[in-house]
């Protein structure tokens, strides 16, 4: 005889939530590698760093669906299932952007100038330190749920996220100053890898904002 | 009474087999929250369902049972032929019989408390006339279905609010667990003796007044709060588990609050549940001792005894396997939510039992996990399958009844 009471319910999505960040995690921090990689002229090694960069973004992708197909709407949730659902959206970014990023460095085998070359790359890894805040921040999923999204945790989760705010900003400074030592140098590159520079910075500093943008969904889980 | 002993014998076969299908199938669905949550084994929940059902069956079955036995027909309109009655009930146990066993086949959510109370009305109405059912009585039955659910619900909400103001949403959940644990542990046990001595005991030939009641209620909620909080002292943090999920220790605080609920489920089963089973089997032997269903005699400790015997033969057999297989698919009810869930549905369970109301196990633990997830205490509840669940009695009332008729005639024709 089917048991009812265990039928009654549904499939948790925060183990799931949580494996998803940490796959899309994963794809922002090889995107650092990639730059180091890039700048080394060790293209070998980049395009290495790429494959797994798409691997995981693909593994990302999988997740996402099979975490949207234990969603069905007759489910009752603590929690908004469309505030989940953009939560699960703004983690998948971050190994898109990873990915879009890493797609046009490849294929263009892209140079940083010699003269941006340190701050593009405290740049890139400050923001795959906004993805670090952001998982540390979905981590606490489980103890959220566990609390009823109240009390000392969400106080707790609260701090983290205004942590990936300062962060966040950091990232935004240090885009506008990269930009900057660009424009005073733009006119001696070929144009064409300016413009695809400057195409990969503004692609580089979304993975920090859909980092800021998770800490926002989550505090609307808390705000519930 | 003539063919009296065959009428005994059969409603003995088929009372017990009915409390072989409760025992095998529905305690199931008491103990699933406690397995599920890996506050106990498989082997432990064997043996605490064994001795609560059956402790449960015996001290504060004997309401239900009275109510099944002869309060939904008024047996004063049965007049000369007190063997309606007989065929009646006998109707009633074989079509809640075969209706569980084909719905639970099907996968049907079905209730054996819907199916007894359904198919009783079915032959009463056919057999004896509409008069012969206290309509009365079977309004405030059914409107127990509605209510025990809903009450259920509030408690849970209630108990697992303040589990979360007193303890989870705390910066130093711990200790705090360690603190207030012992009390719900009083407050659950002492709430079922105080119920099962008002109500239960009178059956077993013990007679105490409410200072008395109260006094031993108290003592025996502190007794076993003092034992729980042995235990609760004894566990030591996980340092290495608490960095993955860091309310480990705290849930396995919880988990010694629920092998106490897990009992008091399955004392709170056994008290309501032993009635659809010997409820019938009671009223039947009566007839055919007396050649009538007399309104005073209380039912006697051996069917009671009888009762929990086949719930527990019941759970020996088949109860292994149908409880292992429950507690492998719950998986997302930590001993915090289920604890709340048990004690409210628990409290509600045998509170009906002592007011002598059937009602649906089934349905008022369902009720109590929604109260913990309206506390936002559960990650994901299918509301598809809590919807089938409340409206398999819609079906289950008519179809006990149907059955319930057809096997009248038949049983009419073949002794009458």
């Amino acid at each position: 005889m089917p048991n009812y009471i265990s039928k009654m319910f549904g499939a948790s999505p925060v183990a799931p939530m949580q494996e998803h960040m940490e796959t899309c995690f994963k794809a922002a921090r090889e995107l650092v590698a990639l730059f180091e990689h890039a700048i080394d002229g060790e293209w070998d090694k980049a395009v290495e760093s790429r494959q797994r960069i798409v691997e995981l973004e693909q593994e990302a992708d999988e997740l996402k669906k099979q975490i949207r197909g234990q969603l069905p709407k007759s489910l009752f949730m603590p929690v908004p299932r469309e505030d989940l659902l953009n939560l699960l959206w703004a983690q998948d970014q971050i190994a898109n952007k990873a990915r879009d990023v890493s797609g046009l460095v490849i294929g263009r085998r892209m140079k940083i100038p010699i003269r941006l070359r340190q701050d593009f790359l405290n740049y890139v890894s400050r923001n795959a330190d906004a993805a670090k805040k952001a998982r540390k921040s979905v981590r606490e999923l489980d103890e959220l749920y566990e609390t009823g999204f109240r009390g000392a945790e969400a106080d707790f989760v609260e701090a983290l996220v205004e942590e990936l705010d300062q962060i966040e900003n950091d990232t935004d400074e240090m885009q506008a100053k990269v930009r900057e030592e660009l424009f005073a140098i733009e006119k001696d590159l070929p144009p064409v890898d300016v413009m695809f520079l400057y195409r990969v910075i503004e692609l580089t500093g979304e993975v920090g904002d859909m980092a800021e943008r998770i800490g926002r969904r989550l505090e609307l889980l808390l705000s519930h | 009474m003539e063919n009296a002993l065959i009428y005994m014998a059969l409603a003995a076969v088929f009372g017990l087999f009915m409390a072989w299908g409760i025992g095998a199938n529905d305690v199931a669905n008491a103990m699933a929250t406690s397995i599920g949550s890996r506050a106990i084994t498989v082997k432990q929940a064997l043996l605490v369902a064994g001795i609560f059902e059956f402790s449960g069956a015996v001290l504060a079955g004997g309401e239900v049972t009275s109510t099944i036995r002869k309060g939904i027909i008024d047996a004063s309109s049965l007049g000369p032929t007190p063997e309606l009655l007989v065929y009646g009930m006998l109707a009633a146990l074989l079509s809640a019989g075969l209706w569980l066993l084909i719905a639970s086949q099907r996968g049907w959510p079905v209730s054996t408390t819907h199916s007894i109370v359904g198919a009783i009305i079915g032959f009463a109405i056919v057999g004896i006339g509409v008069d012969s059912v206290q309509w009365g009585k079977v309004a405030s039955i059914v409107g127990s279905w509605v209510a025990s659910p809903l009450i259920a619900g509030i408690f849970a909400f209630l108990i697992f609010n303040s589990v979360q103001w007193l303890i989870l949403s705390r910066p130093d959940p711990l200790e705090r667990a360690r603190r207030y644990v012992p009390f719900y542990i009083f407050l659950a046990v002492f709430m079922l003796s105080l119920v099962t001595m008002f109500k239960g005991l009178k059956h077993v030939g013990l007679e105490l007044d409410v200072l008395e009641c109260y006094i031993i209620a108290v003592a025996c909620g502190i007794v076993v709060a003092v034992i729980g909080r042995f235990f609760i002292m004894r566990i030591q943090p996980n340092r290495k588990a608490e960095k993955r999920f860091s309310y480990f220790t705290v849930e396995r605080v919880f988990a010694v609050l629920m092998v106490v609920t897990a009992c008091a489920m399955a004392f709170a089963h056994g008290s309501n549940d032993v009635a659809n089973a010997i409820g019938p089997v009671a009223a039947v032997i009566s007839i055919a001792q007396e050649g009538a269903l007399t309104q005073e005699s209380p039912v006697s400790i051996w069917i009671l005894l009888f009762g929990g015997l086949g719930i527990v033969i019941g759970l020996a057999t088949f109860g292994r396997h149908v409880i292992a297989t429950v507690g492998s698919k719950i998986t997302h009810l930590t001993p915090s939510r289920g604890f709340a869930a048990e004690l409210a549905a628990a409290t509600t369970i045998v509170v009906a039992s002592g007011t002598g109301i059937p009602i649906s196990t089934t349905h008022t633990l369902v009720g109590a996990v929604l109260g913990v997830g309206m506390a936002r205490g559960i990650s994901a509840i299918d509301l598809g399958v809590v919807g089938r669940i409340f409206l398999s009695w819609f079906i289950t009332i008519p179809a006990g009844a149907i059955l319930a008729i057809i096997f009248f005639y038949i049983l009419k024709l073949s002794f009458g």
